[in-house]
This record gives structure tokens, sequence and C-alpha cells, in this order.
């Protein structure tokens, strides 16, 4: 415990008073507002004769004037905030000459990095928290329906997810904050890899997944369900696909596979899934979230066994 | 080891690849010393900093630090040791008082007695009027004299010090080797690897001379004077041209003693040992008279020539 406590205190205080954050916040909740708001107006139409989950709906629909639906603002977001607290936790300190002061004070090393981790992580858990209690504060005023017991629920989940998505791009980016030097490197890097998951990754995943499986009109359903589970694996390997897919498990509970081929069969067979009950939400969306931490996890830990095996130069 | 043998290493070696840094070092640094490392850059001293400081692994050989292994005990030796490195920064948007109570909480100060030690070391360092500054606002110099702040804080037995006077005015040099002394007054043992030679000279009991990753030489600076110029003896300067043949003679004839020569308006005595009490006797028995005499000493600088003449660095 040496110098773990003085050092996350230190860390949040900082986030607390950077511009950076006040600016993050803003614009979070900002959006967030707006995109509610636009929810709220189009909820007429999205829920129609359906009398579940009505408070759930106002956070994934989206408007012809707003094409942003909450969860998808949210996956846009998270990443940056996280990249925001990360990409400087070490490499700022080395070069501010800081780092070996530090580190000659009777603390151990790995203090120093897990208390940055864990500061930046309840900042993450504060934001996250914050916005969804405005959003769902205002949801509640704008439409008067009270959400249920297992809507609360799944807010909470969501919660959770985004909390873990936001924790996985924070020790990216304290990773590449103990490889580079620069802080200028790591931030660009950080968002050189988010960029590349976000745009590319779709992508990358259909050309391998066409090459391997080629599909057209005439594909049986078994070759395009092959394209699809591929596609889909391959596409997995972005920690967005596997925040996307729990985010659509979550909140939306009539979906019940978020495999496009099973809907498919599902409406030619005429069986339209009907809601999940909420356990049956979380066993499918197991995979993911062991998936998120398990990325978060070999970040964290590549960035930590560098660090404590590094030589600290004040140069 | 001895008791009060502070710093000890043993065959210390530290190797980047092919390139060795320090090689086979056997430093043994006493209580209450006030040790200067010297030597070209590269020469290893940084290195050896950091391998005392347990920041890097040595390739061989072992340190202690008043009985611990730095990279073994770290938060043992950190609690005695402090150490401020050669770039030293601060959080440029806290004041210095906010830099010094994060160092303070570090080492488990609090409260009250954490502030009126901030309040006794801002005075110490002459930092009174500008202690509630953002220390972006800061000077090198006073930067440097926050550091001697940041490493008293914890009231070390050992302070180590890379470079505190390079980059700084001659004021705040004056300052900064000033701090210094009065570490060494509360009998903590001071490490401090510079430069600038007469720097070093003024406040170190004993140096060592680094080259190529080892101390070629190491000791008082008078008596690596009397080693590099003198085979080791003693030479004492009497302020007077020639010396009557019978104070001479009683000169010559105290134990050690083999050559008196006149040189311009003085008298070189020269011995093996300091001899200057028993001159002064000698002469007062003689003559009535009391002489004034200095013995010889050495500028590091010269000692410093010395060692890499024609060493090509």
């Amino acid at each position: 415990m040496n110098g773990l406590l003085e050092i996350f205190r230190k860390e949040l205080a900082d986030s607390f008073n950077s511009k950076r954050f006040i600016i993050l916040f803003l614009l979070v909740y900002m959006a967030g507002i707006a995109t509610i708001y636009i929810a709220a107006q189009n909820i007429r139409g999205a829920v129609g004769d359906s009398t579940s989950n009505i408070f759930l709906t106002l956070f994934i629909v989206s408007g012809s004037n707003m094409p942003f639906s909450f969860p998808l603002f949210m996956s846009i977001f998270i990443p940056i905030i996280g990249i925001a607290l990360g990409f400087d936790a070490v490499n700022s300190e080395r070069t501010s000459g800081n780092l070996s002061r530090l580190l000659a004070q009777p603390i151990y090393r790995d203090s120093l990095i897990n208390g940055k981790f864990l500061a930046g992580l309840t900042m993450i858990a504060i934001l996250i928290v914050s916005v969804i209690a405005i959003v769902a504060g205002l949801g509640l005023r704008l439409i008067g329906v009270p959400p249920e017991a297992e809507e609360i629920l799944r807010l909470f989940m969501f919660v959770i997810v985004s909390i873990l998505y936001g924790a996985f791009w924070m020790s990216l980016a304290v990773l590449f904050s103990v490889l580079f030097r620069k802080t200028s490197t790591s931030a660009l890097a950080s968002i050189s890899v988010w960029i590349f998951l976000f745009l590319f990754m779709g992508i990358i995943a259909n050309l391998i997944a066409g090459a391997v499986f080629p599909v057209n009109q005439d594909s049986t359903v078994a070759r395009v369900a092959d394209y699809d589970s591929l596609y889909r694996m391959i596409s997995r390997i972005s920690p967005g696909t596997l925040y996307a897919e729990s985010i659509q498990a979550i909140l939306v509970p009539s979906m019940g596979s978020s495999s496009p081929t099973m809907m498919m069969i599902g409406i030619y067979s005429g069986l339209m899934p009907s809601p999940l009950p909420l356990s049956q939400s979380l066993t499918l969306v197991w995979p993911q979230l062991v998936g998120l931490v398990a990325l978060t996890a070999v970040c964290f830990a590549v960035a930590y066994i560098k660090f404590m095996r590094e030589e600290i130069r004040s140069t | 080891m001895s008791d009060n043998l502070v710093i000890e290493t043993r065959d210390l070696t530290k190797a980047y690849g092919k390139f060795t840094a320090v090689k086979g070092l056997n430093l043994r640094i006493e209580e209450g010393e006030v040790f200067g490392l010297l030597g070209p850059n590269g020469a290893g001293k940084t290195t050896t900093i950091l391998m005392l400081m347990g920041f890097c692994e040595p390739t061989s050989g072992s340190v202690r630090i008043m009985g611990y292994d730095p990279v073994r005990e770290p938060i043992r030796v950190k609690s005695v040791v402090g150490y401020m490195p050669e770039k030293i920064g601060f959080y440029d948007d806290m004041t210095a008082r906010e830099n010094l109570e994060y160092t303070g909480r570090l080492n488990g100060l609090a409260g009250s007695r954490l502030t009126a030690r901030i309040n006794e070391l801002i005075d110490t360092v002459g930092l009174r009027d500008r202690a509630d500054q953002t220390v972006g606002k800061y000077s090198h110099g006073m930067k440097q004299r926050l550091g001697i702040a940041d490493v008293m804080i914890k009231q070390p037995k050992i302070a180590i010090f890379d470079e505190p006077t390079s980059g700084i005015d001659p004021e705040g040099t004056d300052q900064v080797l000033n701090l210094v002394r009065t570490m060494a007054r509360q009998k903590v043992t001071v490490i401090i690897s510079s430069h600038q030679l007469h720097h070093l000279q003024k406040v170190c009991t004993g140096v060592g001379i680094f080259s190529r990753g080892k101390i070629i030489v190491s000791g008082p600076v008078d008596k690596l004077g009397r080693d590099a110029f003198r085979k080791g003896n003693y030479n004492i300067v009497l302020p007077v041209a020639q010396l009557t043949d019978r104070v001479r003679s009683e000169i010559s004839r105290i134990h050690g003693v083999f050559s008196i020569d006149s040189i311009a308006d003085s008298t070189i005595v020269s011995a093996e040992e300091d001899i200057s009490g028993e001159i002064e006797r000698v002469v007062l028995e003689a003559t009535g008279l009391k002489v004034q005499m200095k013995v010889e000493e050495f500028e590091l600088e010269e000692i410093y020539m010395k060692y890499f003449e024609g060493s090509g660095i």
C-alpha cells in the first residue's frame, strides 16, 4: 500500500482540476442530453404497440435530425475519454523530471502506475455514471414512463460494460505512455489504434470473410452463415465490436441473438423472437465481457512489466 | 563491514550490451562524509548513482546502503536516502508548498508535523516569499533549492545530488553549496556528482575520480594532490627567504624531513608526514618567534587534469 493512496488522491485531484476533463465532461453531457431529447421526440414511433421496456427504448432510439443513438455516441466518446486519461500517464512524469523524484520516495514502483490506473478508472466511472444518470433523469421527465426493475438492472449493466470499455482504452493508452517517451507519440499511437479499429476492422473482416466464403444471391443459407460467423469472429478482435454487441444484448432485450443470420431465419420461419429475460441477455454477453476484461488486463500487464523493469533515468 | 560504513559497493558492474558503463566498482563511504564523484561525461557517475538508488539493476556485484540492498529492499533504502536527479522537475501547476506536501505525504508525513517541517525547510532554502507561487514560475536556481528542500523533507541519513550546480548562476551555486554544507553539519552523508571541480573542493571531504566506469583514484583532496604531485609527501611552506643554519639543522633533524629548499621568498620543507606542529615548536625554541606556515594545497582542477593528462578524454 506504500504510496498508492497518496498517488491515487493526487491523480484524481489533478483530473478534476484539469481543463482537459472539464471540456470532456461538458462535451459528453451536452451530447447525452441532445441524444435523449431527440429520442424522446421519436419514441412514440419506435415503441409502437409494445408495452415492455419503454424506458430502455429511449436509450436506443435515434431520430432523423440526430442520427446518433445514445449507445453509439457513447461508443465514440468512451475511447476518447480513456485515451485522454492514460496517454501521458507515465511519459509526462518522465519528461517533466518528476519520475525520478517520485520514485526516490519510499513507495513501491508499481504504486505509481496502479494509483494512476485506479484514479483514471474512477474518473471514467464518475463520468459514465453521471452522464447516464442525467440522461435517465431527463428521459424520465420527458416521457413520464418510469423504468421497470429489470430496466434499471439493464442500465446498471450498461454502466458496468461502458466502464470496462473505457478501462480498455485507458490501459492501452497507459501502455503507450510507458512504451513511448514523447506524449505526442503516445497520444497519436492511441488515436491511430482507435481509428484503425473503428474504421478499418469492419472492412478487413469483410474482405477476409468474403475471400474464404464468397457470398452472392444464390448462396445457401449455410454459406451465408459461415461467412457471417467468420466475419464476426474477425471483427471481435476490435473491442469496439465487443462493446457494441454487449450493449445491444443488454439494451435490446428482444434481440435474442446478435447474429443477422439468426434474425433472417427468424423472419423466414415467422418466429419473431420475444424479449429475453435479463439472465439470458447476460449469458449472451458474457464472452464479450470476458474479452474486454482480458484485453484490458493484457495491456495493463504489459505496461506494468515494462515499467517495473525499466531503468529510471532523469534524462 | 565497519560500523560507520554507510555505502559499500563490491565489484559493482553495469553493462549495456557490449558497453560497460561501470566496471567492478568498489566504493566505501563512511558516515558523515561529503563525497564527490568526479569524472568526464559518460564515465559512469550517474549510472553508479542509479544503482545506489535501485533505479537500475547491477549486472553483477552488490550494493549495500546502510546494510540494505536497493533492489531487494527499495523501501528501506529510500526511507533513508534522499536523491536529487540531474534534471529535477516539479509539478509546474502546483505551488512549491504543494509539491513539498506531496513528497512529504509519500514519506508518511501528515498534518501539523508536515506543515511545520515544510515551513522550516522553506526558510532553510530561502524560498519563503515564493513558497505559494506555482513552480512553473520558478527560475532554475530556485528549482534546485526547492529540490534540496524536497530531499531534506524525509530527514535522510544519506543525500545524493547529481549535478546540483549545473546551469545555475554563481550566487545560486553558493546557496546550493551552503545548503549541502548545512546538511553535512547535520551528520547527513552526502554524495555529490559534479563537473565543477572547484565547487566540489569547497564542500567535499573526499572525492573519487571516475574514468571509463572505474574509480581511478579516491580519497581526501589534499591526499590526492600529494599523491599526484609529491609522491605522497607533504610540503610545508614557510614565508621566510632564508633560514639560519641553526634553525635549518633543527628542522632537518625532525623525523621524516628529507629536504629543505629555499625558493624565492619562501622555504619549503618536504617531509613524509604533516610536521607543521613540530616545525612551529622548533622555530619557537630556537628563535623565540612564532612562524606562520601552511601545508601546500592543491587545486582539484590540477589533480583532475593530471589524471586525465594525455588520456584523450
